[in-house]
C-alpha cells in the first residue's frame, strides 16, 4: 500500500511488531509525535509511555520503555527495552505497582537513598503508562 | 570375588547412575532449547542497536562520560557463572580466567574489584576479599531488568571515579560441545569504527530529536545493558550445553570404574583358581 508505513517494534525478547500501519503515535523526547507514510529520515529518544498505531481505522495501543525510536525508508523502528499491548497489561499488578512504588517514595526521600529514589520514580512512571495504556 | 548377588547390585546401581544422568541430560537439552531462543530473539535488538550506535557515533566527536579513557588505577571485573554446578568445567574456566586477568592486573599495581553474577563464581571469588558485589540466583530466570541493575550499578562506581575502566568475563556459547571463556572490554566505552563512505551516507539528512549528543547519553546506559544481557545468555545457553556434554562423561566414568573393578576381581578370581 502506497500510504502505509512499515512499523517494526522491536524489543530484547523478540520483535511484537511487523507490520505495514497507516499513522503511529509515540511519546518522543520532546513530546508526543505522530509519523505518515513517507516521513523524512529522523532518530529521536523514546520516554516511558503509550504508543499507539491505526490500521484500517483500527486502533491499538502498546506500553512502551526505554529506548529510541528511527524513521528511514518509509520504515519506523522502535528499539525499546520494553512494550506490552494493552489488551495483555495486568492493570490490578500494576495498580499494585503503583502504590508500591509511591511508599517507595516515600520512604526513600526521607532517608535520601538517591539510587533507589531514581528506581521507584521509573517504576511509577511505568506503571501509570501501563494503567493508562491499558485504559485507552 | 564377588557373589552373584553383589554383580547384581552393581549392575543396578550402574542403571540407576544411568537413569540419573540421562534425566539430567534431557532437562539440560530442554533448558538449551529455551535459553538458544532467548539468544535468537534477543538477536535482531542487538543488531538493530549496534548499527544505531555506530551511526551515531560516526556523527559525533564529543567526548562523554561514559567514554571517558583515563589512567587505569583500579579494574572492576564483572563474573558472570552459573547459579548450580555439575556442568564440567564450565564454570572452574571463567573463574580461571577471571584470577589470571586479576592476578595481571595486580602484577602492573592495577587494583581490582570484582562483581559476581552466580553463585558458582561467588563461592570460589569471594575468598580472594576482592568482591563488591554479587548477584545471586538471578540465572534461572533472568530479564532485562537484571542486566540493568547490574549495567546501572557499575556505570554508577565509573562516573563517581571508583573505576577508571571494566571488563565483562563469561563463558561464551560457541556450539553445543564448545564454551569458551572469554573477557570483554565494558567501560570506557569504545568509539565504533565507521567507514568513511557510510560517514558521509549517515551524517545525511536525519532530523535528530534531541540533539545527537543527548540521544547519545541515553544510548549509552542502554548500550551498557545490552552488553551485560548478551553476557548473561550466553552463560544461560553454556551452562546448559556443557551440563549435557558433563553428564555423558559422569555417566560413562562411572560405569566404566564398575567394570574395572569387576574385570579387576574375576581376573583375580581366575589367578586365585590357577595357582
Amino acid at each position: 500500500m502506497a500510504n502505509q508505513i512499515r512499523l517494526e517494534v522491536v524489543t530484547p525478547t523478540g520483535a511484537i511488531v511487523n507490520e505495514d500501519v497507516d499513522i503511529v503515535n509515540a511519546p518522543g523526547y520532546g513530546g508526543d509525535f505522530g509519523v505518515l507514510a513517507n516521513h523524512a529520515p529522523f532518530l529521536s529518544t523514546i520516554k516511558i509511555g503509550t504508543l499507539t498505531y491505526e490500521k484500517d481505522k483500527k486502533r491499538e495501543n502498546l506500553m512502551i520503555s526505554g529506548g529510541f525510536c528511527e524513521v528511514s525508508n518509509n520504515q519506523i523502528t522502535f528499539l525499546v527495552e520494553s512494550a506490552e499491548r494493552g489488551a495483555q497489561i495486568d492493570v490490578e499488578r500494576a495498580m499494585k505497582a503503583k502504590e508500591r512504588a509511591e511508599r517507595r517514595l516515600a520512604q526513600g526521600k526521607q532517608s535520601d537513598e538517591n539510587l533507589n529514589v531514581v528506581r521507584a520514580e521509573a517504576a511509577l512512571q511505568r506503571a501509570i503508562a501501563r494503567i493508562k495504556t491499558a485504559k485507552m | 570375588m564377588p557373589s552373584l548377588k553383589e554383580v547384581k547390585l552393581k549392575i543396578t546401581g550402574v542403571k540407576k547412575t544411568s537413569q540419573i544422568t540421562k534425566a539430567m541430560n534431557m532437562v539440560a537439552a530442554a533448558k538449551l532449547r529455551g535459553a538458544q531462543e532467548k539468544m535468537e530473539a534477543f538477536r535482531p535488538y542487538t543488531s538493530k542497536f549496534n548499527e544505531t550506535m555506530s551511526n551515531l557515533s560516526g556523527g559525533t566527536t564529543n567526548d562523554f562520560p561514559l567514554m571517558d579513557v583515563r589512567e587505569v588505577k583500579k579494574v572492576e571485573l564483572i563474573v558472570v557463572t552459573s547459579d548450580r554446578g555439575l556442568c564440567g568445567s564450565y564454570n572452574s574456566n571463567t573463574i580461571k580466567l577471571a584470577e589470571r586477568t586479576m592476578r595481571a592486573y595486580e602484577a602492573k599495581g592495577i587494583e581490582v574489584s570484582l562483581v559476581c553474577v552466580g553463585k558458582k563464581g561467588n563461592s570460589i571469588l569471594k575468598k580472594t576479599g576482592k568482591v563488591r558485589k554479587k548477584y545471586l540466583d538471578i540465572m534461572a530466570s533472568f530479564q532485562m531488568f537484571n542486566a540493568r541493575e547490574i549495567a546501572a550499578d557499575v556505570a554508577d562506581q565509573f562516573l563517581k571515579g571508583e573505576i577508571d575502566q571494566a571488563e565483562v568475563i563469561y563463558g561464551e556459547f560457541v556450539s553445543i560441545v564448545s564454551q569458551v571463556a572469554t573477557s570483554k572490554p565494558f567501560l570506557p566505552i569504545k568509539p565504533v569504527e565507521v567507514a568513511e563512505e557510510e560517514k558521509k551516507q549517515i551524517s545525511g539528512d536525519y532530523i535528530n530529536e534531541p540533539s545527537t549528543e543527548e540521544i547519545m547519553d541515553v544510548l549509552q546506559p542502554l548500550y551498557l545493558n545490552v552488553m551485560v544481557y548478551h553476557a548473561l545468555l550466553e552463560c544461560g545457553a553454556g551452562e546448559q550445553a556443557a551440563r549435557m556434554t558433563a553428564m555423558a562423561v559422569v555417566y560413562n566414568k562411572a560405569r566404566q570404574a564398575a567394570v574395572t573393578s569387576e574385570l579387576m576381581d574375576i581376573v583375580g578370581g581366575a589367578e586365585a583358581l590357577n595357582s
